[in-house]
């Protein structure tokens, strides 16, 4: 036993540099992060400014309760969902197969021009990519109006109508993202034997038929850990981009609920009942991964752990 | 290889074409926007707001550009998104690459508590209005601090940085430098760090954009009209249409007065261009880390 413990010591010690490497670290995960998770408990409280979180009274479930029964629960989840489904099951298989397609381009200059090209808007910051929105879309000068008023449509004020809302925020997402989302995926298949497609190519096996039966099942494993990820994401959709797109005509479908919590929270200062909406959020979020997770593992044994 | 390619098959030619063909849909659907706002900083406003400009300028000027650098708030953002930039990305890699290190080490004890510890922040957090309330009591409203601290590091990077270091160096050199009693912190500002200089690239180009487009902490947390970053300015004249100083409302004269707002709304295109043509530089430039830096990170998620 003392062995062990000296054992441990020593082993400890000899790399006690490590843990000075890891401090700073520790100490902004502890403050930063397990810091607004200890402080979440006013989502149980009632918390007023001037006092301490200990000293607030405790009220259960008050607040959730509050916002569960309240009048736009539905619509807040309604639309955090289309924004959010829209993104994740239109926007990731394009990124998927946006490198595919990359992929099978026979000249390596266009391959390499049309990669760096297609990812250039991921940079582009949220508040000029919704100030760019605002502009193309606009109903007297706007590229795109003036590109349907060529086939005898429009023009429309997109921006004021909520309806258009979800498929805005939606495409302008995929314009934005999907060049860079697909980085990954294609690291991912010039990471694939080339022996593969060679032995393949011998067999008689077609372009396409590699494509299905080596490419796709070489990037699988990345396809799904990224789908994970972005699993637990849903309910946190591009907050900023959705705060800046807003205006008061297409807020019955552009409120989403962080948004909401934004504005309840910080503007009308009531923490304890924004801090258990964000605390709402944040539990179905992470339920949403841990499930994904567990059948993707029941699935096919892949899985972040 | 190129045995099997050296005759394409029918199969093959249609694989190709339809691969270039969607590559240059793409290429288009991507680069149009960007060129039209590029042409239409360098119009005529009346051309712009007439509808007129496609992919060129038409009457080309530069008033725009010359109206913006006259425009103070501009520069003001600009030198503080520089200095948040600059410090913040400093901070970021001090805190994420030694502790990438320490966590890429087998012989540490307690690396897979400590992982454990910082990965379960990727999926979980306190939350909006309780990570406000801790910025609020640690005193950092209204503090270069709140700009740099709050995002001091992310688990996501130190994990690519983590996996690079573990598997682009080989375990050998550590070996021989602690056989010739070198120390650890030597051992990883003298021989690791130089050898990972791509995933250093990569992660302080990816910090640098968090910075440089940092919005809502900025919102958020600060309140001095000079201390405020780029983007908040750029929204108070993009979206929310505030030039008052720019338009000098004492001109008598109508005409002129709608000559102002015609001109700011064209400025908006160059102030774009001013505000992000930095960064797509710097991503073109560096883009050749990318595909390193993050396969070694896709590998093993």
């Amino acid at each position: 036993m003392r062995n062990t413990l000296s054992r441990t010591f020593r082993r400890i010690g000899r790399n006690y540099e490590l843990y000075l490497f890891l401090l700073p670290a520790l100490l902004y995960f502890l403050i930063f992060c397990y810091g607004p998770m200890y402080g979440v408990q006013i989502a149980f409280k009632d918390f007023r400014a001037g006092m301490t979180i200990e000293q607030s009274p405790f009220v259960g479930l008050k607040y959730f309760r509050r916002f569960v029964n309240g009048p736009n629960f539905w619509v807040l989840l309604r639309n955090t969902l289309l924004l959010s489904s829209g993104t994740l099951f239109i926007g990731f298989p394009l990124s998927v197969c946006w490198a595919l397609v990359l992929n099978e381009v026979p000249f390596p200059r266009m391959k390499k021009t049309a990669q760096v090209v297609s990812y250039l808007p991921h940079f582009i910051s949220t508040v000029v990519m919704a100030s760019m929105i605002i502009i193309f879309l606009n109903s007297n000068y706007g590229l795109i109006n003036r590109a349907i008023g060529l086939i005898g449509l429009g023009p429309y004020d997109f921006m004021t109508v909520g309806r258009w809302f979800p498929a805005i925020y939606v495409i302008a997402e995929i314009w934005q993202e999907t060049g860079w989302s697909a980085i990954i995926y294609i690291s991912a298949l010039s990471g694939i034997d080339p022996e593969l497609h060679e032995a393949a190519t011998i067999d008689g096996a077609s372009r396409l038929q590699r494509i299905l039966h080596i490419n796709i099942p070489g990037i699988l494993p990345t396809i799904i850990i990224m789908f994970i990820m972005a699993s637990g994401r849903v309910m946190s959709v591009g907050f900023e981009k959705v705060f800046l797109l807003q205006n008061n005509l297409n807020l019955p479908f552009s409120e989403i609920v962080s948004t909401y919590v934004y504005k309840v929270g910080l503007l009308q200062v009531q923490y304890s009942f924004s801090a258990a909406v964000g605390l709402f959020n944040a539990v179905i979020n992470f339920i949403l991964l841990l499930t994904v997770n567990g059948i993707s593992r029941k699935l096919n044994g892949n899985g972040l752990w | 290889m190129n045995r099997f390619f050296s005759r394409k098959s029918k199969d093959d030619l249609v694989v190709d074409s339809v691969a270039v063909c969607v590559t240059l849909i793409i290429f288009a659907l991507v680069a149009l926007p960007l060129i039209y706002v590029i042409s239409s900083s360098l119009s005529d406003p009346t051309e712009v707001l007439t509808g007129r400009v496609t992919f060129y300028p038409r009457n080309f000027t530069l008033d725009g550009y010359k109206r913006i650098f006259e425009y103070d708030p501009i520069w003001i953002g600009y030198r503080n998104t520089i200095i948040y930039t600059v410090l913040g990305t400093t901070v970021n890699l001090l805190v994420t690459l030694p502790c990438a290190y320490a966590l890429s080490r087998r012989d540490l004890l307690g690396r897979g508590f400590f992982t454990f510890l910082f990965t379960f922040t990727m999926f979980f957090n306190g939350g909006l209005i309780p990570t406000y309330l801790l910025i609020k009591q640690l005193g950092m409203l209204n503090t270069i601090w709140a700009m740099v601290l709050p995002p001091a590091c992310s688990m996501w990077n130190v994990i690519i940085a983590r996996t690079y270091f573990q598997t682009s160096i080989p375990d050998e050199l550590r070996e021989a430098a602690v056989m010739d009693g070198c120390s650890n912190t030597r051992l990883f500002l003298s021989i690791i760090l130089p050898l990972a200089k791509p995933i250093v690239m990569v992660l302080a180009l990816f910090y640098s954009v968090g910075h440089w487009n940092t919005f809502f902490n900025a919102l958020i947390y600060l309140s001095d009209t000079n201390k405020m970053p780029l983007q908040i300015f750029l929204r108070n004249i993009l979206l929310l249409d505030q030039m008052v100083d720019l338009l000098g409302m004492d001109s008598e004269s109508s005409a002129y007065l709608m000559f102002l707002i015609r001109l700011k709304e064209s400025m908006k295109y160059g102030i774009i261009v001013v505000s992000t043509l930095p960064l797509l530089i710097l991503s073109v430039v560096m883009q050749k880390f990318f595909v390193k830096g993050l396969m070694i990170g896709a590998v093993k998620g």
